[in-house]
């Protein structure tokens, strides 16, 4: 038998890392391998490699290199600029304004603060996961000290109104916080049309390495440090810096920065074919999120009478890969919340079955998601005691 | 994550489907992730001669599914109660920890068409003394 190519359509959970990305890296972990802080030739080689990292990524989201502050990962820089935030201005109140839609690293962070003193606003979200500007300035009080909404979200690619609520916290004075960790690379994000002070990103969802990510603190903004040690960033973040995930990080942005705006119109284009074809081919399905103001890649629908695993399952045994909100695959046995959020009953959410295409993703790739997909929800379907025989 | 045994009655599932006029129905949910289970069954002279189920869950629901009405078929309606969901679990080479209650779905969806057909047994046996 001839293996089937497979195809991996969960980008939004990590991407491959580039080729040139990794050669990019190499050179860092073996030849350069200077302290950033040591001042002989080693130390300022390494340095100036994570220098030029820095400007990269600030070039590609229109900072300034002195604001972006290298981070672990996404989750570390929204625990930064969550807790670093609230614990700084202590003084000033206590609110936090929020969404239900957030990734788990800033909705974790939130109600740990909850539980230590801080009170937590979650704004509702419409039935496509949008949060209505409005509803963020009626929830602003004369405590509130930070509002965080994602850029984009994971789950259905809902694209939020951030230079919107960027300009309410700007008027009330309050700090704002974007986890774009979905949408830098993706689509264009730039600080300062935006409005936020701090915006979160990861470098493994942009083709970089993993374990690696940056958070642009707007030039004034008080924030605690988020470890305490050595001198670097600034004394922001404090630790002998990764520099081959650094670097890693300043080549993917230059190459997101570079080839975005004809990615994007070539997924949009796959993307629209395919959530079309499964809404041709599959009777009772349904799109969640917007149906154009969503993320390039990614396709989210809700399949009735059918569970999300097995799906998923059938579709890994023919070799592709994608993700559901149902609870059957989760490690808490809850549907996805942020399908929840929008107003979906369980059902739907057990059903719900994402797709996120990347830069390797072909026609033939669709093609073939679409020649399956019908197939094996007619076998699962088969099987469905929801679907009473002539429904 | 699932054992070779599970994936093979995930994807080959065996006893799909309704039997007209069963004996019994058993019609369970699963409180723990929402999932949902019929199970029937064919008994004569006190013996499960068939059995057929539909389930809307994950792979772990519908290879215990699969292997329960494998289980029970050609079995006493006595011994058949007696099958508990580890023994399903086990004859499917074990399960993840996690998806022991989708094996409990199924053993109570069997429990449950028993129970039914037991009822209805007794309804018609009353019908007949009265
Ligand atoms: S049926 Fe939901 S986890 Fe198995």
């Amino acid at each position: 038998m001839v293996a089937k190519k497979r195809i991996y359509l969960d980008h939004a959970a990590t991407t491959p890392t580039d080729p040139e990305v990794v050669e990019a890296m190499l050179p860092y972990l073996s030849d350069v391998f200077g302290n950033p802080s040591s001042i002989h030739s080693f130390g300022q080689e390494a340095k100036s490699a994570a220098e030029e990292a820095r400007d990269k990524i600030a070039a590609l989201i229109g900072a300034r290199c002195e604001e972006i502050v290298f981070t672990g990962g996404g989750t570390e820089a929204d625990n930064f600029a969550i807790k670093g935030t609230a614990y700084a201005n202590e003084g000033k109140g206590n609110h936090i304004i929020t969404t239900p839609i957030e990734h788990h690293a800033v909705m974790e962070t939130c109600k740990f603060l909850q539980g230590r003193g801080f009170e937590v606003t979650s704004l509702p979200v419409d039935r496509y996961g949008l949060v209505d500007p409005q509803d963020v300035k009626k929830a602003i009080t004369d405590k509130t000290i930070l509002i965080s909404v994602m850029h984009a979200n994971n789950e259905v690619g809902t694209i939020e109104p951030i230079a919107e609520i960027g300009e309410i916290a700007r008027e009330a004075g309050i700090y704002f916080h974007t986890d774009a960790v979905q949408a830098v690379g993706h689509i264009p994000v730039k600080v300062d049309e935006l409005g936020v002070d701090m915006l979160a990103m990861s470098a493994h969802k942009l083709y970089g390495p993993k374990g690696v990510g940056a958070l642009y603190i707007r030039k004034g903004t008080k924030l605690i440090s988020f470890m305490h040690g050595g001198e670097q960033e600034r004394r922001r973040r404090a630790g002998t810096e990764n520099v081959p995930a650094i670097v890693g990080l300043g080549k993917a942005s230059e190459i997101a920065q570079r080839e975005m705006d004809a990615e994007a119109k070539r997924l949009i284009s796959l993307r629209d074919k395919l959530i079309e074809g499964l809404m041709e081919r599959i009777e009772h399905s349904h799109l969640n999120g917007l149906p154009t103001r969503r993320l390039p890649n990614n396709i989210n629908v809700s399949i009735e009478f059918v569970e999300g695993e097995s799906m998923l399952l059938n579709l890994d045994l023919e070799g592709i890969a994608a993700s559901t909100g149902s609870a059957c695959s989760s490690s808490s046995l809850e549907p996805s919340y942020v399908l929840l959020a929008m107003g979906l009953s369980h059902e739907l959410a057990h059903g719900s079955l994402r797709f996120s295409l990347g830069r390797e993703t072909t026609e033939e790739d669709i093609a073939r998601v679409l020649e399956v997909s019908p197939r094996i929800i007619a076998k699962l379907r088969a099987m469905s005691p929801m679907l009473q025989s002539g429904t | 994550m699932y054992s070779e045994q599970v994936m093979e009655h995930f994807m080959n599932p065996r006893n799909v489907g309704e039997i007209e006029n069963p004996d019994g129905i058993g019609h369970v949910g699963n409180p723990v992730c929402g999932d949902i289970m019929e199970l029937y069954i064919k008994v004569e002279d006190g013996t499960i001669v068939d059995a057929k189920f539909k389930t809307f869950g994950c792979g772990a629901a519908i290879a215990t599914s699969s292997m329960v009405t494998e289980l029970v078929k050609g079995k006493r309606v006595a011994e058949a109660l007696k099958i508990s969901n580890r023994a399903v679990a086990e004859a499917l080479g074990g399960l993840p920890p996690i998806k022991m209650h989708c094996s409990v779905l199924a053993e109570e969806a069997l429990k449950s068409a028993i129970d039914d057909y037991l009822n209805k047994s007794k309804r018609s046996e009353n019908e007949r003394t009265s």
